[in-house]
């Protein structure tokens, strides 16, 4: 666990400047009321782990954000923009908030490289030969330069889940979401995700993980969050979240969680 | 799916090995006499094959005439290939001006360039689209005339010209307003929603005989005095129409078939509506319609042949006023046959390519 050692704030301490401010935030789907009244503060390079059991709103939340998913009531606010309906705005702030899926979603017709260049090229106006270098260079911290010219369907999940968070990082956005990214992997391939996570954790960027991968939450989290039916139940650092849980809700979850999970970390 | 690194250890082993021999007596086996019914198929299907066969090829060819000048140089108890021979011009041209047919030439050569342009993977896809879409207006300037070519009125298109003409055409116009059309039907504008969906039964509910007359007859009544459109641009305009609704439900399929993950990924990533139809969805969708499309194009080029009915002399036509001139009395049987062997060249090289076509793209992809 000492590897992955907290990083300091550095940056992020000099200018506290909020990421992502939601308030009162409610959402339903037809009559099932999915999110209720959902406030969370997010600052700039902090690191969000949120979790819960299924169906407890919490990949709604972060859908949220980028508007996968629109909500009904509250108000929510991006880098300092109020997401208002305003397309433009929306726009800006999805360039600006990068994302990565439990199905990772890359574009099967389209080569590695081509998924990381093509967003470049056509979203953010860059040209052809500094998106390949720059997409190129995401691929090497992925550590998947070496299949830049093969197709999504060729790769096992975790090389294509460790793609999508490249193709992601291609938008140079200042927040990443991570709706559980590892969900859908086999267990040999969670590490080498979690490894890139971790990584981009240690250089700064603001995260808000989905996932039930304790460990992560516990070595790389400055928050978690725990969510059931739609509402926060705990919000604490992770040392208190896991060692003293104030909710029984929480007590309830971990320790079924963990007697799972401890045996994997 | 095939993995990319196969690791192999120590104690693998090739796979069995059998001589080719073996294998083919196998397979004929497994395929041909697998149970006694399907031996007993097998059999008769040969027994048919070998009785019919040789009197086929004699009546087409050797006791065939392909020489002469009228009806009664052909002798023999084979098929008179005469009508054909003898009007070649006439089924391939039709009426059109003899010092002008180069025109026709060069249309038809631009035509078939598609398939081997569409085939070589190095030209940028961008030269191809630009291609589709000059070529219909080159295509009218050659045969029509205008801007510096003699003008040549459309009373005189008749024949393969016709059908190729109304065939390919109909092809290049149909698929995006297809298209267009599909997307209309999914979008979240009602009113764009609501005037795609109309359309789209309205055409799909009336036969296309209807329609070309329509088109032939009460569309004249709408226009101001005066004004006429070109017959043949009538009936042009109802083909793609109405191929183009059919087309527009293959590509809805194909839209709904899609994962909501390429639509939230796209989104996700910041692209716009229509960047994300042009260069994520509708790429995949259109490689897995592919089939269906292809079959709907072969039936536009066969569906052109409808457009007899409103006086316009496609190659049907010309078949029927050979087969009721009189120096060809009786030779209905050659015409026909001549008529199928066309349409089936073409709508067969079509599948074929089509089916080439996915080949090469399941191979792209894994």
């Amino acid at each position: 666990m000492s590897a992955y050692s907290q990083p300091t704030d550095t940056a992020s301490a000099d200018c506290k400047s909020v990421a992502v401010s939601i308030n009162n935030l409610n959402k339903w789907y037809g009559n099932f009321h999915a999110l209720k009244n959902i406030s969370l503060e997010v600052t700039s390079g902090e690191r969000i782990v949120i979790c819960g059991p299924s169906g407890s709103g919490k990949s709604t939340l972060i859908r949220c954000i980028n508007q996968l998913e629109q909500h009904q009531q509250g108000t929510l606010s991006v880098l300092g923009e109020t997401l208002d309906g305003d397309r433009k705005r929306l726009q800006w702030i999805r360039r600006n908030v990068g994302m990565s899926f439990q199905h990772f979603n890359l574009f099967p017709h389209l080569s590695v490289l081509k998924n990381c260049t093509l967003p470049q090229t056509s979203n953010l106006g860059i040209s052809q030969a500094e998106a390949i270098e720059y997409a190129l260079s995401l691929l090497d911290r992925v550590q998947m330069r070496e299949h830049a010219n093969k197709y999504p369907g060729q790769l096992s999940g975790g090389q294509q889940q460790r793609i999508a968070i490249a193709r992601a990082l291609c938008m140079r956005p200042k927040i990443m979401l991570f709706d559980e990214p590892t969900s859908a992997l086999d267990p040999e391939m969670i590490s080498e995700v979690l490894d890139v996570m971790v990584d981009l954790a240690n250089d700064g960027m603001t995260m808000l993980c989905v996932t039930h991968e304790m460990g992560f939450a516990r070595r790389v989290a400055d928050r978690v969050v725990f969510m059931d039916h739609g509402k926060i139940v705990e919000e604490a650092p992770p040392q208190q979240f896991f060692d003293a849980p104030q909710s029984p809700r929480t007590q309830q979850f971990l320790t079924q969680i963990l007697d799972h999970g401890e045996k994997k970390t | 799916m095939t993995v990319s690194t196969t690791d192999s250890y120590a104690d693998d082993q090739a796979p069995p090995r059998y001589s080719g021999g073996y294998v083919a007596m196998r397979s004929i086996k497994k395929k041909l006499f697998p149970t006694p019914f399907q031996s007993f198929i097998t059999l008769v299907t040969l027994v048919l094959l070998v009785w019919f066969t040789p009197l086929a090829l004699d009546w087409l060819v050797f006791s065939a005439n392909f020489v002469g000048d009228s009806k009664a140089d052909c002798v023999g108890g084979g098929a008179c290939w005469l009508p054909v021979t003898q009007r070649i011009d006439l089924f391939v041209y039709g009426f059109y001006p003899d010092m002008e047919i180069w025109r026709v030439n060069i249309a038809f050569g631009l035509a078939a360039a598609i398939l081997p342009l569409l085939y070589i993977k190095r030209i940028n896809r961008r030269w191809i689209v630009g291609y589709l879409i000059v070529l219909p207006l080159v295509m009218w300037w050659l045969l029509k005339g205008g801007a510096g070519l003699e003008e040549v009125s459309s009373t005189k298109f008749a024949g393969i010209l016709v059908t190729v003409f109304l065939g390919v055409i109909g092809m290049l116009f149909a698929l995006p307003i297809g298209i267009l059309l599909a997307l209309g039907r999914r979008s979240k504008k009602p009113v764009i929603k609501l005037l795609s969906v109309l359309y789209i039964e309205f055409v799909r509910s009336v036969p296309v005989i209807t329609l070309l007359f329509m088109a032939s007859l009460m569309i004249q009544f709408f226009l101001p005095e005066g004004l006429t459109i070109d017959i043949f641009m009538r009936v042009l305009i109802v083909l793609i129409m109405f191929t183009a609704a059919y087309m527009a439900e293959t590509i809805r399929g194909g839209l709904q078939g899609m994962p909501s993950g390429q639509f939230e990924a796209a989104d996700a990533l910041g692209f716009s509506y229509w960047k994300t139809m042009s260069l994520i969805i509708l790429p995949q969708v259109l490689r897995n319609t592919i089939p269906p499309l292809l079959t709907q194009f072969i039936g536009l080029f066969k569906e052109t042949t409808l457009v007899v009915v409103v006086g316009v002399l496609d190659v049907v036509g010309i078949a029927m006023s050979t087969t009721s001139a009189p120096e060809w009395l009786g030779l209905e049987n050659e015409i026909y046959f001549f008529l199928a062997l066309f349409f089936f060249v073409i709508c067969f090289t079509l599948s074929c390519y089509a089916s080439h076509l996915e080949k090469q793209m399941d191979k792209n992809r894994s």
